[in-house]
């Protein structure tokens, strides 16, 4: 697989836009992959987290948009918390999530939702699901 | 004596259990938890945006409300509520920036400055009650029952939040003990339960509460302790998809620490509206001689 | 001071006002409906009853100085100098399509139905919109947490001006969203009027008036007349144990 790296990337608005939003630094990673390990939901991902911050140092905004990693992501923590440089990468996800919500694309669409799935779904799921995947 | 107390939407109607047994044995212990006025849905997640505001109003709403009563603390059931209270709590306490912008919006809202403290109902129980004081009450010792306490992300996640240390707490398996059962421990027991993905990835959140069931049976747990109705449903709700899926799997109760202890106090077994459980504990608990 | 058109003897003190950005004098006495009228607007849409109930004439302004947003209805609220408006006499909001009586009186109902009522973030832009003082928030709060009567009884007063549905951060169409609750709890909660039931029954299934109505439709114009001057009516003082002496056609 081929990939075009570029200082342009590297240091363009994408990655500065994840920095603004989120104040972290990703640069810190250094690919350990603990991350990925304590990731509850990993199994059902195409790109490991560890991999998408991986593409975020390089800037590689279209590779992570075509991945459903951090649409999966449920804000556990549990890579936050162990870190080993203490890089709080829920708030990363939440950031990539973010500049795709905020262009006004939903990730879950409510009115998609079927009825007896809305009878049945407690609120407080349908409440979570709503702030974190819609626009 | 009194307790501010926060239920969240989901414990007026669904998670209706999970109240009415934490009022039930909290009044047995000479404790009113007393709803707080005028709450509003508190938003159920913390947002990890550093940027957003918007979605910090709800929670400190709430904290207001608190304020309002002049009660120093709110006594919190729901663990997902408990964290996103605190943590927006912190955010008021902390951040002088955003406390300002935050007041200042509100202005129909007196100003809140973090005065309060948020506390979940569990930390009440180990910290102010004692369990010295529960195991005495006690008068349905929950002998043989096989209990796997699930702690789940939102008491133990982030640090700042953690009622108990994230990677090996001990909080649930020393209430328990207390009520004289046996807690049984598995390695899922902080993974995370699938959470708001029941709706977004239905199949990564089955697959979730898959493992955490399937590792809570192997170690032979006859049921899971719980401390969130997100959890519940998902690892509960959704218990008959998860039958069709793996046709061995034959079911296993879920039930809410306060409903163990209601039970244990010797309550009338109707204010744990056992009806409201997903998966029935009725029949595991009368097969131990406890209801 | 000006003359007010056609009437010399009537001084009246004018004010500036601006309406959709542009300067009018206008009388300082006037609503802000009588003040566009005579600024020269004519309303075609966005004004109804006249009267504060219809919802129609929802009126967004500012005050010089002042960073908040006021509202009103424009048939009811008085101008101030300077005040500076636009009409919104309506705010689009998709409504659910439902059979009503297919409706299960559970809050499950509303969720079905209007999934974005979880989107809400409590930000309480719609209580501030409001021109009726509703405290919306409150409304939208109580339905979340499945309360349909608090709902229900926070939005008694809603003239479905639509102002909430165009601030809300959620998007919500909440207008909508609480007719359909007051629609399911007057109509399928609250306990039925049995009184209003068994006077129905008495003119449609025992036609009870029948023959009177007939007697009526027979009389002339000079019969009809005497009739009705001759009408017997309940005294303004009549106490609760009045009775017509005509008794036939009493319920009880």
């Amino acid at each position: 697989m081929r990939v075009g790296v570029s200082s342009k990337k590297v240091c363009g608005d994408f990655a500065k836009k994840v920095k603004e939003i989120s104040k972290e630094d990703f640069l810190l990673c250094y690919q350990c992959g603990m991350c990925s390990a304590g990731c509850p939901i990993a199994f059902a991902m195409d790109l490991p987290p560890r991999q998408v911050i991986r593409l975020l140092q390089l800037g590689l905004e279209e590779d992570i948009a075509k991945s459903k990693t951090i649409w999966l992501c449920t804000s556990c923590l549990t890579c936050s918390v162990r870190c080993p440089r203490g890089l709080d990468l829920a708030k990363v996800m939440e950031a990539l999530r973010l500049i795709s919500l905020r262009k006004n694309i939903d990730y879950v669409k409510p009115a998609e939702i079927p009825h007896d799935a809305l009878a049945e779904l407690p609120q407080i799921v349908l409440v979570s699901s709503f702030r974190k995947h819609t626009a | 004596m009194e307790l501010s107390y926060y239920p969240g939407c989901t414990l007026k109607t669904r998670a209706k259990n999970f109240e009415d047994s934490a009022t039930a044995f909290m009044a047995a212990l000479g404790i009113n938890l007393k709803e707080i006025p005028r709450w509003n849905c508190c938003g159920a997640v913390y947002s990890l945006a550093d940027d957003d505001l918007i979605h910090q109003l709800a929670p400190v709403r709430d904290l207001i409300r608190v304020k309002e009563q002049e009660q120093g603390k709110v006594v919190v059931l729901c663990s997902l509520c408990f964290n996103t209270l605190k943590r927006a709590n912190l955010l008021m306490r902390n951040d002088a920036e955003k406390r300002k912008t935050l007041n200042t919006f509100m202005d129909e809202e007196v100003d809140y400055n973090g005065e309060i403290e948020v506390v979940h109902l569990l930390e009440v129980l180990r910290d102010d009650i004692g369990w010295k004081t529960i195991s005495d009450k006690l008068k349905v010792p929950l002998k043989h029952l096989k209990l796997a306490p699930y702690y789940g992300c939102a008491l133990l996640r982030p640090q700042e939040v953690a009622i108990d240390q994230m990677e090996r707490p001990v909080i649930l398996h020393q209430l328990l003990q207390a009520l004289g059962a046996e807690p049984i421990d598995f390695p899922f027991a902080t993974k995370c339960c699938g959470s708001f993905q029941a709706v977004g990835n239905r199949e990564g959140a089955l697959e979730c509460a898959w493992n955490i069931l399937s590792s809570a049976i192997r170690r032979r747990a006859e049921a899971l302790v719980l401390s969130c109705p997100l959890c519940d449903f998902n690892l509960a709700g959704k218990q008959e998809e998860l039958k069709q899926k793996y046709p061995e799997f034959k079911g296993i109760p879920t039930l809410y620490f306060t409903q163990l202890l209601a039970l244990a106090f010797g309550l009338d077994s109707k204010v744990c509206r056992f009806e409201l459980n997903y998966q029935d504990p009725r029949p595991l608990l009368e097969s131990k001689g406890l209801l | 001071m000006s003359n007010v058109k056609g009437n010399p003897a009537i001084t009246t003190k004018m004010v500036p006002v601006f309406i959709m950005g542009k300067r009018y004098e206008v009388p300082e006495s006037f609503t802000i409906m009588k003040a566009m009228e005579y600024a020269g607007f004519k309303f075609i849409r966005g004004c109804g009853c006249r009267g504060g109930i219809c919802g129609a004439c929802a009126t967004v302004y500012r005050k010089p100085g002042d960073y908040k947003i006021h509202v009103g209805l424009a048939c009811q609220t008085v101008v101030e100098p300077e005040i500076y408006l636009a009409q919104i006499p309506f705010y689009p909001a998709n409504r659910a399509s439902y059979r009503f009586e297919e409706l299960k009186p559970i809050p499950e109902e509303v969720f079905k139905l209007y999934p974005e009522l979880f989107r809400c973030v409590a930000c309480n832009a719609c209580t501030k919109i409001c021109p009726m003082n509703i405290e919306v928030m409150d409304a939208v709060s109580a339905l979340k947490q499945g309360n349909i009567k608090k709902a229900v009884e926070l939005t008694f007063d809603c003239i479905q001006c639509g102002l909430c549905a165009s601030r809300c951060f959620g998007e919500l169409p909440k207008y909508h969203i609480f007719q359909l609750a007051r629609r399911i709890y007057g109509g399928k909660i609250l306990p039925k009027a049995e009184h209003l039931k068994a006077a129905a029954q008495a003119i449609t299934k025992e036609n009870r008036y029948d023959k009177t109505l007939k007697s009526l439709m027979q009389m002339n114009e000079e019969e009809l007349r005497r009739a009705y001057l001759e009408r017997e009516m309940e005294p303004v003082t009549a106490t609760e144990d009045w009775r017509p002496s005509e008794k036939r056609f009493l319920l009880e």
